[in-house]
């Protein structure tokens, strides 16, 4: 039977890949990819407890989540669309004009 | 049995998560999460969430996911792109970005460094502890009840985000 | 391995046998129909009447040439046709097909003619075939054809499109029958009013039947919604790039999803197994012709409509079918609220 520490260190290797690929990769849609597998993490550690502490809040919250990712993708490629109508490039330095 | 299949959809997902950010195709990367979710929802059951499971893969895999898919056939953009070549913005190119890299090892070491000095929890084993975590009419009731405002709220910021995306999507801006 | 084991194997492989050979039985019903429509024979050399004729086309397939285009993405497009067979086959793992029996008192106890009774079942075909649409949209994109390309889009498309009223008609039935699991609303469907109606789901549900059954059509890509196959602008659509043995996959999932569609609706609309004269594990027949009855219908729709334009596919999903589906979630949550 897994322990909850199991879940828990399984879902901090999900949320350091996430953060690794934000950091790394060069192209918006995989960086959108990335900030979901972060998202999918923190989901995991919340059923994990819930199940641990015996109530379905755990798993209530991770509707919430689901909610703002989808909420979140939707916007997130629509920008994403518009930006490559403008330069027709994905990589996110292309699109530093508003930096000094 | 139960940890087997623990180490199972445990492998599965980290694997195909690590190589949605370690490979450059966007189209590979999409089909990687969608068997990173998959995995994801294996946990879910063996965590008696079983609803929590099939909603994970009917929102995420069966719709967000399609929407990545779109957007990427659409644009049609299969390769990332080539590094900004910039002399005035040094801190783009690739040898800056190793810190980033490194910075997520150091993330990932700290995580494993926490959770260690967790004593190590068993799962809760009461009985009936399965039934009650399961059960659909119990998120539904504490959904309605408990959780009333933060249903409504995300309403609107489902509804806010629909606007938002008609919008933006507008041929001209 | 005690025997209870060992039943529930054996029951586990039956389903999976229902399920591969209705694809069989699918290919020969609908060219026998087709014939039968068309004021035709349909084909009756290969084997008397003609009953062989789905070994024949399965070999044909099986003995073609296997062909790749130059510029395809060689994984996915391998992944495609699996991933597409795949999600019609998992789907029947929940889908119960007769009442709890003990195989003639050869069981210490009953067991459940049904692969694995979970507790969401409705929401396991829900999520399963909503995994379907990739194997779709990835034959469309990796072939690198434009015919592929269009039939991949129009198909996701009209997937999602149709995957809304879909769901909200399946949600007005959980909802009459207060559970999520496929074998409990079968058993709320048991029994009769006045002694001669049937208390199926039919009756207060005829619009979500009409909905699920039209949003079904359009989700397996059947005639009059087979646009992302549709040959006079298409070609063939998503899978025009895909021969032999990866287009029969495509083929088998096409009848294994008419089927799932079929079994699902008996389940949720036709009170699954339960009718009258019938006893014990006899009752399976029932479920057997209902789901029978439906594929023909499924099959006359084909041969007797012409196909929707695409303008109208969507408009019609969307401005007429969705609406539908939600005010009759609305008045079955009413009358839920006022008869319970």
């Amino acid at each position: 039977m897994p322990t909850l520490n199991h879940f828990l260190v399984l879902s901090g290797l999900l949320f350091a890949i996430g953060t690794a690929g934000v950091f790394l990769r060069r192209n918006l849609i995989t960086i959108l990819l990335s900030i979901e597998i972060m998202l999918n993490a923190v989901n995991l550690t919340f059923v994990a407890v819930g199940r641990h502490l015996g109530t379905v809040d755990g798993q209530i919250i991770t509707f919430f989540v689901m909610t703002v990712a989808a909420a979140e993708a939707a916007v997130g490629l629509a920008i994403v669309i518009q930006l490559f109508r403008l330069r027709e490039s994905l990589n996110p330095d292309a699109f530093t004009s508003l930096k000094w | 049995m139960d940890l087997s299949l623990f180490y199972l959809f445990g492998a599965l997902t980290v694997a195909a998560s690590f190589f949605v950010i370690a490979q450059r195709n966007p189209m590979h990367s999409v089909i990687l999460l969608i068997a990173s979710f998959i995995g994801l929802a294996g946990l879910y059951v063996l965590l008696d969430a079983p609803f929590t499971a099939v909603t994970q893969i009917i929102v995420y895999a069966g719709a967000i996911m399609v929407l990545f898919l779109f957007v990427v056939m659409l644009l049609n953009a299969p390769r990332e792109d080539p590094p900004v070549v910039d002399p005035r913005r040094p801190l783009l190119s690739a040898g800056p970005r190793r810190i980033g890299g490194v910075l997520s090892l150091v993330f990932l070491a700290e995580i494993v460094w926490a959770f260690s000095r967790v004593p190590t929890t068993a799962m809760n084993d009461a009985p009936g502890i399965g039934d009650r975590v399961s059960s659909v009419a119990a998120i539904g009731l504490e959904i309605f009840t408990t959780h009333t405002f933060a249903f409504e709220a995300t309403s609107v910021l489902i509804l806010v985000a629909m606007v938002g995306a008609v919008v933006l999507a507008r041929k001209n801006l | 391995m005690d025997i209870i084991t060992i039943a529930q194997f054996v029951v586990l492989g039956l389903a999976f046998f229902i399920a591969l050979n209705s694809a069989a039985i699918n290919v020969l019903l609908e060219r026998k129909l087709a014939g039968f429509l068309q004021q035709r024979l349909g084909p009756y050399r290969t084997g008397p009447w003609g009953l062989l004729q789905p070994v024949a086309d399965i070999v044909k397939l099986l003995f073609k040439e296997e062909l790749r285009p130059k510029a395809a993405d060689a994984f996915l497009f391998n992944l495609a046709p699996i991933l597409a067979a795949t999600a019609a086959f998992a789907s029947f793992a929940v889908v119960p097909f007769g009442p709890s029996i003990d195989f003639f008192g050869l069981l210490p106890e009953a067991i459940k003619l049904q692969a694995a009774d979970v507790n969401v079942g409705v929401l396991v075909v829900f999520a399963v075939t909503s995994m379907g649409v990739y194997g779709v949209v990835l034959a469309g994109w990796s072939s690198n054809s434009k015919y592929s390309l269009i039939g991949g889009l129009r198909s996701s498309a009209q997937m999602i499109s149709y995957e809304l009223s879909y769901g909200t008609a399946l949600a007005a039935v959980i909802l009459m029958a207060n559970s999520l699991s496929l074998r409990e609303i079968v058993d709320a469907q048991q029994g009769t009013w006045f002694g001669i109606i049937p208390k199926w789901y039919i009756i207060p549900q005829f619009f979500g039947f009409f909905v699920f059954m039209t949003a079904g059509i359009a989700e397996t890509n059947r005639a009059p919604f087979d646009f992302p196959e549709a040959e006079q602008e298409l070609v063939a659509g998503y899978h025009t790039e895909y021969s032999s043995f990866r287009f029969a996959l495509f083929f088998l999932a096409e009848y294994v999803n008419m089927t799932l569609v079929s079994a699902i609706a008996v389940c949720l609309y036709f009170g699954g197994w339960h009718g009258p004269f019938l006893e014990g594990g006899y009752q399976s027949l029932w479920w057997f012709a209902k789901v029978f009855a439906l594929l023909f219908f499924y099959i006359w729709m084909r041969w007797t409509l012409p196909r929707y334009r695409y303008d109208q596919l969507m408009h019609f999903g969307w401005k007429f079918l969705l609406p539908l589906a939600i005010i009759n979630l609305l008045l079955t949550a009413a009358g839920v609220l006022y008869w319970s």
